[in-house]
């Protein structure tokens, strides 16, 4: 079953700067997709077209287009954004409660077990009454995902979310991630910087050129989940990173190149 | 030293060595007590005159006290309507601006001519005295909402009225305090300054009036006990405004952290 589904979308601002050149682009349901490139390159604008907070400029977006409700697709779409984006006033019980507060998730039981569930699956059931600023970075990220988790979404969307942490908690949250996407079943499109945590995490992984962005290729990664820290000394993992890295600098070196030209 | 005793202490015991030190300096030169009463004079005269002083100081403060509530509400209904559309936001910020910039000794002669009951002309000049802090800072709070989680709550489908009560509304907390404490000192500024002009509070009169007599008795010890009340209410007010900010942001703004 089809979860994304970008036909010829592109994304040109107010301002007429280009952001996106046009995309085609399929995810199926289940996968683990992650977009590499460079700054600036349109990821983010890309995640934000598939979320619904900004419309193409030419183009369709469709999620779920197989299923018998496609609007039911975006209703169960969550989004980890690069900072947590937590209510500073609220605990992390209330933050993560915050979508049914909103009411748009029907829980019989107003999202109570969710809640508790989502707790339960980054870990922070003992910090449930804690504020935000009383959290450690890493720590109100797994709140954030918590949020996300809490809506029992369909598709997740991941903007760079570990990109402000340091390596040590970005490695065990990565763990984490690959370990919750194998256990729950879920289609997650991820976005980052960093080849080495789009080959740990995912089953595929796209590179984007840099701006106006287009998919210039991909590499799928055919190691069995769950996938431990032993993964990443592992000559497929080396390999994996040589052919995104190789990708990632040609495409650079053209776009120097028809800059300079 | 502990915090609060670093807070409170210290202040009083500044305080408590300059009253000590205007004492003995007074008591040393016999300076006479209608050029610079003692503080213990001073004492003495609130002492006995407490009847008077204590009505002036009710009508004092019940006319700071109405000049801050209507300022608060005014200004939060104006910040509200701010921030609904740019439009309105430009088209009337001048106009709270020129409010703010005139002074009130200039405008409150009419406000006394136009309006009949003294009492109600000095809660008018004192709330557009503390009426503008009230409105930058709220319509500033309302405005300063991270805009990632502005897309969180459309992703939620969050409607305009959630938004503003959820988010907006607890953004702008810690700024409108912060311009509630300004108002609160303003709007006794305002009121004292109203009723110098006025020369009267009506059938009552408050401190400002008591200064005015005073001064023209050269009665200079009730002029002192009545600009000590009037420095005590500042106190007192500017106090309980941090206090209500405390109550309302400890557990999660950087400002009440200790």
């Amino acid at each position: 079953m089809i979860a994304i589904d970008l036909a010829g979308a592109d994304k040109v601002f107010a301002n007429g700067v280009r952001a996106l050149q046009p995309l085609t682009l399929r995810v199926a349901g289940g996968e683990f997709a992650t977009i590499v490139g460079p700054s600036g390159c349109g990821k983010s604008t890309l995640l934000r077209l598939v979320a619904g907070l900004t419309t193409p400029s030419e183009g369709r977006v469709r999620l779920w287009p197989d299923a018998p409700a496609p609007d039911e697709g975006r209703r169960r779409l969550a989004f980890v954004f690069q900072s947590a984006t937590l209510l500073a006033w609220a605990d992390v019980e209330k933050n993560v409660r915050l979508p049914f507060d909103l009411g748009r998730s029907s829980a019989r039981d107003g999202g109570v077990e969710r809640v508790r569930r989502a707790l339960a699956l980054v870990g922070l059931e003992d910090f449930r009454h804690a504020y935000p600023r009383e959290l450690s970075g890493g720590m109100q990220m797994r709140a954030s995902i918590a949020r996300a988790l809490a809506t029992e979404p369909s598709l997740l969307l991941m903007d760079e979310p570990f990109a402000a942490l340091d390596e040590i908690t970005r490695m065990r949250l990565d763990r984490e991630l690959a370990e919750l996407w194998a256990r729950e079943r879920l289609t997650i499109l991820f976005v980052t910087h960093s080849i080495f945590e789009a080959v740990f995490l995912s089953t595929r992984v796209l590179v984007m050129s840099p701006r106006p962005g287009r998919i210039v290729g991909e590499v799928a990664i055919d190691e069995p989940h769950p996938r431990a820290d032993a993964f990443r000394m592992s000559a497929a993992f080396a390999d994996c990173c040589a052919r995104l890295s190789a990708m990632l600098a040609s495409v650079m070196a053209e776009a120097t190149e028809s800059a300079s030209s | 030293m502990t915090p609060a005793g670093l807070r409170y202490g210290a202040p009083l015991a500044v305080g408590f060595a300059l009253l000590a030190a205007w004492q003995a300096a007074v008591m040393a030169y016999d300076v006479p007590s209608y050029l610079v009463p003692s503080p213990l004079a001073v004492l003495a005269t609130l002492q006995r005159d407490w009847g008077l002083l204590s009505r002036s100081l009710a009508f004092t403060l019940a006319v700071t006290l109405s000049a801050l509530l209507l300022a608060t509400l005014i200004g939060v209904a104006t910040a509200f309507l701010f921030v609904q559309s740019r439009v309105i936001e430009a088209s009337l910020f001048p106009y709270a601006v020129l409010l703010q910039v005139t002074p009130i000794v200039a405008v409150a002669p009419l406000i006394i001519i136009w309006v009949r009951d003294t009492r109600v002309a000095l809660v008018i000049c004192a709330t557009i005295v503390a009426l503008f802090p009230v409105v930058s800072n709220t319509t500033l709070g309302l405005r300063s909402v991270d805009p990632a989680l502005l897309e969180l709550f459309r992703l939620y489908r969050a409607g305009r009225w959630q938004t503003l009560v959820r988010l907006r509304v607890p953004t702008a907390l810690p700024y409108f305090f912060a311009g509630l404490r300004v108002s609160a000192g303003l709007a006794l500024i305002g009121a004292v300054v109203a009723e110098f002009v006025a020369g009267t509070g009506g059938t009552v009169s408050g401190l400002a009036y008591q200064i005015l007599i005073s001064g023209l008795q050269l009665n200079i010890p009730r002029l002192f006990a009545a600009l000590f009340l009037i420095a005590a209410t500042g106190i007192v007010l500017s106090l309980l405004t941090a206090l209500a900010a405390r109550l309302a942001l400890r557990r999660w703004h950087e400002s009440e952290l200790t």
